[in-house]
């Protein structure tokens, strides 16, 4: 559906609603699916955290302060964000540089910068958003397809902080941001040729990181997703129970609250990176049909507004936001699902948990202000 | 805006992306397509397995032992409950380190060698995750209340109670109710499949005595219950359940005062006291000494204490009245003159003179009497109540070992007497045939004479010879002793008419004149007595007595002394109670093991004011031969 048949759609004499998004720079369409979302979200999650409501509040909170940035960010113009982009970007190499030798360690990894006052924070999370609107902005300044030497240069804006964050170890992150990268390179034009060539390298490098890059932890998990039974109770129980809830939910699902792997704790995670699992079991396949609708409306309306989108940045930045969101679903949903080994990553905007909020927010925020912020013009 | 420094083709540029942006978006609904995909396999087509694995998950079928039957004597006294045992158990998935916590514990709890190496063989055997594991019970309740304040810094540490078999009358019953200890793999192994899952859930298993000769129907039926747990293990809620049916309680014939008067008679002497009464085969009391806790068994005695009995010169856990194989001696000749009557080989007034030894016409050997000088002319009723050997030698020689052996296997000597319990001995009634079996060995004139005074090869149990009295005082009508009150046995053998019935009474009143007559063996049993009672006194040599020694009690070690044997039945007018009583190195019959068998006789036949009572017999009706259990089973 496009604005304009939006729209049409919209009363005469100028409904409140059209002219109060258009005001706030806010996208309709996009809005009502992201609340649409985030209100399923909720119900499953009051269910896999055991009916605990003070755990939906705070989520809620979250949310609803994900809003407020969304709504800050769609008021500043696309141009401001392509000149503070550079700028920010180096801020994000500087403090990934702090992590590196000041950084506060957790769990045997370096990830947080502690700011007095303030609390802790994951210099990352900026560069998820960073990174890709870096590589748009380098690729605004030239012209397309790019050069060898151009296509060089990125992959340079790529992978200097995708390496400093895969060292801390965050593996899982640092691939996902160079994912947003690289989905910049493609939609910017990159050749045939060379992304043949990438496939072919990604293959044959593959089994050399298992073998020499990897730490143990993360070649365990590779392990355990090749052959989950091999310590049923050790490490393949998250994804043997998960599966176990998927397909004992059957079409229709064991009902609300009624989810049984959830409920009586056999489904670790339940609340945050497995919460698809719970939805499995109590909605079933048309639960997650209508969940995966809903997620595709999103993508849908972030690829319209890259294509409607005016000049190259904010197009490839829109793009890239739009694809790394589905990433996101992709990655949760597969690893939930036993396609894909168990990383962290959590189920956008129904996992419950902070920062993934805000960054998601923030980019759905830069979505609507490209979009809300175009010249009248006809082609 | 900032003007672009080279100039762009932006129809070019919005064109590449136009395209690049439409093969994202069939990337991205190839890859939906591809995860809806997977979801469906999983729903739709695994659907039925991985509901099963969920149901398996939280689904458990727990199997609930059924209660054991109690075991309460004639009277309703119990002899055998269950009642809750206080144990501590450890849940060790609970636990963050094992050995800390098992070192505060004991310091609770003092925790010995024996709890340590039992809860690690429970550990490393198979088990489910999160089942408690026990760790010591038999928990006084100081040591409750000790845990119980410290239960905060012990997570995964509980108190359980838990039904335990309990002997509430202990060491009175030992060795006639037997024990119950912990069914192990080893009983399960024997078991079939069927009788396996009935165990499933059940902790104790009859070991020996009446607790495993009808193991089958105090143990009851199994119940089960299908409760849903949460992945820590924890009920949540009951779906389905079928209860237990609970093990039938046993009446048992005994007679708890009875018992104790039995008990107590015999004191600390070794010995053996069987009590039955002949109208119904009721055994009134079973007694052996010394006796065991058969508490201490039941949760698995501990190696100090099972050490002690081993080693206690006094073998207390032997069975002496089922098992313990005596010389019947001079008990034995009642019935060896009643098989002379029958025989026509004697008569009561056939009479011969005693020198004081028996000697075959062309053997020099001298059997001797008891009496050195002998009793002079004896006849029948002389030779029973004075228990002239020289008598029966003569008698015994002319019935022959055929005819004694043949006549004496009637009242069950020689032979298991059928009472329900396991691993009852046979005796040994001697014959050609046996002997030449056994040892190979021809048979001498001299077995044959031996054998008349129930000496020689001959072994009778206590349960034996009581019977055989029971049988004699009831003239001939046979008897199994039966310890369940709701089932008489049938005997496994045709009742004893003998050709001159009148016989019997004859041999009664003649075995009435041994206690009441001046010059019986037993007449010390007869002071004060408010009936008459008849008896046969015995003695049974251990130590043989070389043909020129004097006999010399004093230089005798006290266990090599004779055995001291009584058989007793009364009222003689119409019998109610036969008993036997053997006292170990007693010596004396008459005045050793008469005043037991008086006791127990008064416990019976009189009541509190001590005037005479008979209890009626019990009404029954005669049962086949049923075993509680198919096989016997191992003993103590």
């Amino acid at each position: 559906m496009s604005v304009r048949e939006y729209q049409r759609q919209m009363p005469l004499d100028g409904g409140l609603g059209t002219k109060l998004s258009s005001r706030l720079h806010l996208d309709a369409p996009l809005l009502a699916a992201l609340l649409l979302l985030v209100l399923g979200g909720l119900s499953v999650l009051y269910s896999a955290g055991g009916g605990d409501l003070n755990l939906v509040v705070r989520q809620a909170i979250r949310l609803g302060a994900g809003f407020l940035i969304l709504l800050v960010l769609a008021q500043i113009p696309p141009r401001s964000y392509r000149f503070w982009t550079p700028v920010i970007y180096g801020l994000g190499l500087v403090l990934l540089a702090l992590v590196v030798l000041v950084g506060t360690e957790a769990k045997g990894a370096t990830r947080w910068l502690t700011l007095p006052g303030i609390g802790r924070f994951q210099p990352a999370e900026l560069m998820k958003l960073a990174v890709p609107a870096m590589v748009a902005w380098f690729f605004s300044e030239r012209n397309l397809p790019p050069t060898k030497l151009d296509v060089l240069a990125a992959l340079g804006l790529i992978f200097l902080p995708a390496i400093m964050i895969a060292v801390q170890p965050d593996l899982g992150t640092s691939i996902l941001i160079a994912a947003a990268g690289l989905v910049v390179l493609f939609m910017a034009g990159l050749s045939w040729r060379l992304i043949s060539l990438a496939v072919l390298v990604l293959v044959v490098a593959a089994p050399l990181m298992y073998f020499f890059v990897l730490h143990d932890y993360q070649r365990s998990r590779v392990d355990t997703f090749l052959n989950p039974e091999a310590d049923p109770r050790g490490a393949g129980w998250n994804i043997i129970q998960s599966k176990t809830a998927i397909g004992s939910g059957g079409v229709t699902g064991k009902g609300w609250l009624d989810g049984t792997q959830s409920r009586l704790d056999f489904l670790p995670e339940s609340s945050t990176d497995f919460i698809l699992a719970v939805l499995g079991e109590e909605f079933g396949l048309i639960g997650f049909v209508l969940l995966i609708s809903i997620y595709l409306v999103i993508v849908g309306r972030g690829f319209f507004i890259s294509w409607q989108a005016q000049e190259t940045f904010s197009r490839l930045l829109a793009a890239a936001l739009t694809m790394t969101f589905f990433i996101y679903i992709f990655v949760n949903v597969g690893m939930v699902s036993g396609l894909l080994p168990v990383v962290g990553v959590p189920l956008p905007l129904v996992s419950y948990g902070g920062t993934s909020i805000v960054t998601l927010m923030a980019s759905f925020g830069m979505l609507m202000s490209i979009h809300t912020h175009r010249r009248l013009m006809t082609y | 805006m900032r003007r672009p420094l080279t100039l762009k083709d932006h129809h070019h540029e919005q064109r590449i992306f136009s395209f690049r942006l439409l093969v994202s978006a069939i990337l991205v609904t190839l890859l939906t397509v591809g995860l809806v995909g997977r979801m469906a396999w999983l729903q739709i087509f695994q659907h039925s397995r991985y509901t099963t694995l969920s149901d398996e998950n939280r689904v458990q079928t727990q199997a609930v032992p059924p209660p054991r039957g109690l075991i309460t004597d004639r009277n309703g006294e119990i002899l055998a409950a269950n009642r809750p045992d206080f144990t501590v158990e450890v849940i060790v998935e609970q636990i963050p380190d094992l050995q800390r916590t098992l070192r505060e514990i004991h310091q609770l709890v003092p925790l010995e060698s024996d709890d340590i190496e039992r809860f690690n063989k429970r550990l490393q055997g198979p088990r489910r995750p999160w089942d408690p594991i026990p760790l010591r019970g038999r928990l006084s309740e100081e040591e409750i209340a000790r845990i119980t304040v410290n239960q905060h810094r012990l997570p995964g540490v509980r108190v359980a109670a838990n039904p335990v078999r309990h002997y509430p009358h202990g060491k009175l019953f030992s060795h006639v109710l037997g024990y119950v200890n912990r069914l192990n793999t080893e009983d399960l192994d024997a078991m079939t499949l069927t009788e396996q899952g009935d165990y499933a859930g059940t902790h104790y298993y009859g070991r020996t005595g009446v607790e495993r000769y009808y193991e089958n129907r105090l143990h009851g039926q199994v119940g089960y219950r299908q409760v849903e747990t949460n992945a820590r293990g924890r009920i949540l809620r009951v779906l389905e359940q079928k209860p237990p049916v609970p093990g039938e309680n046993l009446r048992l014939t005994l007679d708890m005062d009875v018992q104790r008067a039995a008990d107590e008679a015999l004191g600390d002497r070794r010995g053996a006291v069987v009590a039955i009464d002949p109208r119904d085969g009721s055994v009134l009391a079973f007694v052996s000494r010394p006796v065991f806790d058969p508490n201490l068994f039941v949760n698995g005695i501990s190696h100090q204490d099972y050490a002690r009995y081993r080693e206690d010169l006094d073998n207390p856990l032997f069975n002496r009245a089922l098992q313990g194989r005596y010389p019947p001696g001079s008990t034995v000749k009642p019935f060896i003159g009643l098989a002379g009557l029958d025989a026509g080989v004697t008569d009561w007034q056939r009479t011969i003179f005693d020198p004081g030894y028996y000697q075959l016409e062309d053997n020099p050997h001298r059997y001797r009497d008891w009496k050195r000088w002998g009793h002079g002319h004896v006849d029948l009723n002389k030779a029973v109540v004075q228990s002239c050997d020289t008598y029966f030698y003569d008698l015994g020689f002319k019935l022959g070992i055929a005819r004694m052996h043949d006549f004496l296997s009637d009242f069950s000597l020689g032979q298991p007497t059928g009472i329900d319990l396991f691993n009852e001995s046979s005796g040994l009634l001697p014959s050609k045939e046996w002997k030449r079996a056994a040892r190979g060995a021809t048979w001498y004139h001299g077995d044959t004479i031996n054998a008349s005074i129930g000496q020689g090869f001959m072994l009778a149990t206590p349960l034996q010879l009581a019977t055989a009295t029971a049988i004699l005082a009831h003239h001939g009508k046979q008897v199994t002793p039966t310890l369940a009150a709701d089932a008489l046995r049938v005997p496994p053998r045709p009742d004893i008419n003998l050709n001159k019935p009148a016989n019997w009474q004859r041999m009664e009143d003649t075995m009435a004149e041994v206690v009441h007559g001046d010059r019986g063996t037993a007449r010390v049993m007869a002071e004060g007595a408010p009936y008459r009672m008849g008896a046969k006194t015995g003695t049974s040599q251990v130590f043989s007595v070389g043909q020129e020694e004097t006999y010399n009690e004093d230089e005798l070690a006290e266990r090599l002394l004779d055995h001291a044997l009584i058989i007793a039945f009364a009222p003689v007018e119409e019998p109610a109670i036969a008993v036997a009583v053997l006292v170990e190195n007693g010596r004396h019959g008459g005045s050793t093991a008469g005043p037991v068998a008086r006791q127990v006789m008064d416990a019976w036949l009189l009541n509190d004011a001590g005037e005479l009572a008979v209890p009626p017999p019990l009404n029954r009706t005669p049962q086949t031969q049923t075993a509680g259990t198919t096989a016997p089973g191992g003993t103590p």
